[in-house]
Order: C-alpha cells, then sequence, then structure tokens
C-alpha cells in the first residue's frame, strides 16, 4: 500500500468534514484517526473508494468524539440532525487546508506543523521526530495552532505568498527523521501547483527539483558537506533537472518574476553546467541582480558577492563584499572563499576559522574548520612572499 | 542504569596535553577526529548507552529578569576568561567505572600528529527519581 497516497487523500477528508458541520480542529482529529485505521486495515482489506471510505471512518469517529462529550449536548444535536453532505469538491478543500494551516496569525513553526499533520497527513510522532522535540511538545504545538485558526473562516480567499514560505520552510529546514521532509514538501507543493495557477508556484516547484536533484552529491555517506564546485555532478538527478527546468520555463513565460522564480533560474544554470569553470557565471550575477530587487533577503546578496567573484575575479567579488555588512551570518565564510581565490592563503584561514566559530551546524563548522586546516597547511608549506 | 553528563569545554577545563587549535591541525587530522567523534557516538548507541549529544556555538549572553513589564537585562558577550562549554554527551551506564572509561575514551581522540588529544571532559551525575522500594 502506497502510504503517500493515503496522506494526499487526508486534506480532502477534513474538508468533507468540515463541510458537514465539524470544526476544523475536531475533523482534523477525527481524519488523523480514519488514517491509522487505513494503514492497519487496507492491506488486507483495500477500498474500492479510498476517498469515501475514509471520509465514512472519519465522520464516525468526530461523531463518536463528540457524542463522549456530553457537556456539548447542543452542538451533538445540531450534528445529529446535519443531513450528510456529498463528499463534494475535493479541489477547493485541499486548497482551503494550504490557507488554513499557513494564516498569518500562526508563528513559522506552528504553521510548518499544521501543515505537515492537516495538509500532509503526518502523525504527530513522525513530525516531532523529524524537528527532533518531544512528541508532546509537538502535539501542543499542533493543538495550539488549530485553536488558533479556529476562528478563521474558511472561504476566506488566502494569499498564496504566505503559502509558499512555509513550503519553502519545510524543504530548507527539514531535519532527518523517517520521514524525508524535502519530499514532502515537493509533493505538498506539485499538489498545490494542481490547486492554483500561479508563477510562483511553479518557480518553488521547480526551485526544489533543481535543488533536490542535487542532494546526493551535497554531503558525503558521513555527512560531510560537499562543496558545489567539489560535487560529483555525475550523481545529479537529471530527470529531476529537466522536470526543473521546464516548469521554470512554463512561469518564466508568464512574465512575473517573483523570487522563487529567480532562484530557480540561478539553480537551472549551475545544473547546466558540467563544472564549475562551464558555468555561466555573468548570466547568474545577473539573476542575482534581479534578485536583489526582488527581497530584502542578504542571504542573496552575500551570494551575489560570490558570483560577481566568479564572473569578474575575486577583486571585483571582494568590492562588492565591501558594500554588506560584516555582521551577516556567512559573510566571513564568503570572505575567506574570496580571499583564498585571491591567493591571499594566511587572511583566508584566519577567516574560515572565524567563520567555523560563528557557524550555526556541526557539519558546516567541521567543513570550516577543514578549510582552514588546509589553507593553513598549504601557507606553511609556501615561503611567505 | 545511572545517568552521566559528559562536558567538553571550550574554555575553563585544565589545559590538554595535546593542545593545538584545530585550525592548525592537517586535514586528514580533523577529519580522523571528526570520525573518531561520530563512531564513538555510533558505539554508545549499539550499546544502549547512548542518550543525547549537542554542540554549543561558542558565544552566549548572561540574561536575567528585571521586574515585570521590564525587558530582560543581558550581558554579554561573555568575557574571555568565562568558563564556555563547547558541548556535551549524555550517556546512560551500569556504574561510575563504566561512565569514567567512557569518558577516558572520548577525552582519547585524535588530535594535531594523530595523537589523543588528552582533553579533560567534565563527568556529572544527573540527580534521578527516588527509588520506589525505600525500605
Amino acid at each position: 500500500m502506497d502510504e503517500g497516497l493515503v496522506r494526499s487523500l487526508t486534506p480532502s477528508v477534513i474538508g468533507a468534514l468540515v463541510r458537514r458541520g465539524a470544526d476544523f480542529a475536531a475533523a482534523e482529529d477525527a481524519t488523523q484517526e480514519a488514517l491509522v485505521e487505513a494503514l492497519r486495515r487496507w492491506p488486507s482489506d483495500p477500498p474500492r473508494d479510498p476517498t469515501a471510505w475514509l471520509v465514512t471512518v472519519a465522520w464516525r469517529k468526530f461523531l463518536d468524539a463528540t457524542r463522549a462529550q456530553t457537556s456539548r449536548r447542543e452542538r451533538e444535536l445540531r450534528v445529529e440532525r446535519e443531513p450528510a453532505a456529498p463528499v463534494g469538491s475535493a479541489h477547493d478543500d485541499t486548497l482551503t487546508l494550504y490557507f488554513l494551516c499557513t494564516h498569518p496569525s500562526l508563528t513559522s513553526a506552528s504553521a510548518v506543523a499544521l501543515t505537515l499533520r492537516a495538509v500532509a497527513g503526518l502523525s504527530t510522532r513522525q513530525i516531532a521526530e523529524a524537528y527532533l522535540v518531544p512528541e508532546a511538545t509537538m502535539a501542543q504545538r499542533i493543538s495550539r495552532a488549530k485553536r488558533t485558526v479556529a476562528g478563521v473562516r474558511l472561504d476566506e480567499p488566502g494569499d498564496v505568498g504566505t503559502v509558499l514560505r512555509v513550503l519553502y520552510l519545510v524543504f530548507n529546514e527539514g531535519f532527518s527523521g523517517d520521514v524525508d521532509l524535502a519530499a514532502e514538501a515537493i509533493r505538498l507543493t506539485r499538489q498545490l501547483a494542481a490547486l492554483v495557477d500561479h508563477e510562483e508556484v511553479l518557480g518553488l516547484l521547480a526551485l526544489m527539483l533543481l535543488h533536490h536533484a542535487r542532494r546526493e552529491a551535497r554531503r558525503t555517506a558521513d555527512g560531510a558537506v560537499v562543496p558545489l564546485a567539489e560535487q560529483d555532478r555525475t550523481r545529479w538527478d537529471t530527470a529531476a533537472i529537466a522536470e526543473g527546468v521546464a516548469l521554470l520555463q512554463s512561469a518564466l513565460a508568464r512574465d512575473r518574476l517573483g523570487e522563487y522564480q529567480a532562484q530557480a533560474a540561478i539553480a537551472a544554470l549551475h545544473a547546466d553546467a558540467r563544472t564549475t569553470a562551464e558555468t555561466d557565471w555573468v548570466q547568474i550575477v545577473e539573476w542575482y541582480d534581479e534578485l536583489v530587487s526582488l527581497t530584502p533577503n542578504p542571504v542573496a546578496r552575500l551570494n551575489r558577492a560570490v558570483a560577481v567573484g566568479e564572473a569578474d575575479g575575486a577583486r571585483a567579488g571582494l568590492a562588492a563584499l565591501d558594500e554588506l555588512d560584516p555582521g551577516l551570518p556567512r559573510y566571513a565564510a564568503v570572505a575567506a572563499h574570496l580571499h583564498e581565490r585571491d591567493g591571499d592563503l594566511v587572511t583566508a584561514a584566519a577567516l574560515y576559522a572565524e567563520a567555523a566559530r560563528a557557524a550555526t551546524s556541526a557539519a558546516e563548522r567541521d567543513h570550516l574548520v577543514l578549510q582552514a586546516a588546509r589553507l593553513n597547511q598549504r601557507a606553511a608549506a609556501s615561503p611567505a612572499p | 542504569m545511572a545517568k552521566y553528563l559528559l562536558l567538553k569545554h571550550y574554555r575553563g577545563a585544565p589545559a590538554a596535553e595535546n593542545d593545538v587549535p584545530m585550525d592548525r591541525w592537517t586535514p586528514e587530522e580533523v577529519a580522523a577526529h571528526i570520525q573518531f567523534m561520530q563512531d564513538f557516538a555510533s558505539r554508545l548507541e549499539e550499546s544502549g548507552e547512548f542518550v543525547d549529544a549537542q554542540a554549543l556555538a561558542p558565544e552566549g549572553t548572561w540574561v536575567r529578569f528585571d521586574g515585570e513589564g521590564r525587558p530582560p537585562v543581558t550581558d554579554g558577550p561573555f568575557a574571555e576568561t568565562k568558563d564556555l562549554i563547547a558541548g556535551w554527551m549524555a550517556i546512560d551506564v551500569d556504574s561510575r567505572e563504566r561512565a569514567l572509561e567512557l569518558a577516558a575514551e572520548l577525552s582519547s581522540a585524535p588530535g594535531a600528529g594523530g595523537r589523543p588529544i588528552h582533553e579533560w571532559l567534565e563527568l556529572r551525575p544527573f540527580l534521578s527519581e527516588p527509588p520506589t522500594v525505600t525500605e
């Protein structure tokens, strides 16, 4: 049985329950229980219509839970009278849930957790493991998030931009557990692209696919970071790259550029090159110029300085870096890289060591210490000028 | 079983025997050290003695309550003389002897010249739950 397929039905089941009169929080709980039962029963007894089966079972779970709460007699009566509505537009239900789970009233962490449960259909335990927090903590985060959005009207139109930000967070900041969050983010973005016609949804999907394509080459078997220039490009996933490029082209054809399309364009230019030397750095700098005009994100400016260093030489890159705030995260790492390209190994080594002290992950720190060690060794081997 | 915390210090511990900053090692020595640390944690997971391991950034801030409705008072970054913890490993072992043995093994991690660092680690027992049977 395909667990992913079962989970992909989650939002339409929740939506069906909500349209029959259940509130979102109760509908979500009942759907989770139905999913658990489906995963247990379907392998030996697959249903003819999985969605209808889930809606029926979830609705029964909802009624059981409602009846159990005798203090809520009023609602029980209302629910009993409610005629069972036909399973309506699953399309609209699913889209509504994306907007609800990424509602601007939620913090990023809450929006991510709620999206993974109600849209992706993951269990609380799976989400907790993915983010390395205790299951009880994640359960609280999700139930608080549900309370926060309890008053949101489900027919309010949402902002695609907030949905994309949350999906990008899932893709970018997911830790490892038994669930592949990057793949999950791609699945959710792909599903969203089928629901709304928006060039930035295509742009984000293209961006994710292009980065995901390099995943195998980005880490060694031990988890050490492999920089782009040193990656074994034969290990890049060419099918994912082809799909990403095609999606990007269809997005760009609409002539409404956004930050995800610009980032995807940069990723596509990297994907297109067989080596760092063959990379079209001039065009990459042009895309960074577009990106910098679209977003205040300082990381884009730092990366632009690296690209300028490749396109116009290390000195030009250092000049571009000079215009930025030295307090930016990864500033020292970028400065180290450019000084090394400029041949100043001693300065570069000191900057790599400084960057290692400011690193925010152990893998990044180890990588930067190694760079410092490598350059100190080379500097010691060659006499000072 | 008893839980112990192994604390590694950036500063504040007695100087290690083989005390050379990591960026002055050769790249091969750095790689060997990282490999040793990973293998050590895997061995503890396999033996069922691993609880948790975390690394900390080498910066921090003192902070305290300053009264209702007032923003927290902060003091930082830390002074150069302050004891500074680099990270920890929590283990769950049969005896204090086993805890000492594991701490010594961790302290034997290779450093400059491929020789053990002989780094001083701080070993701290957790306070545990009171036993069910008390008499």
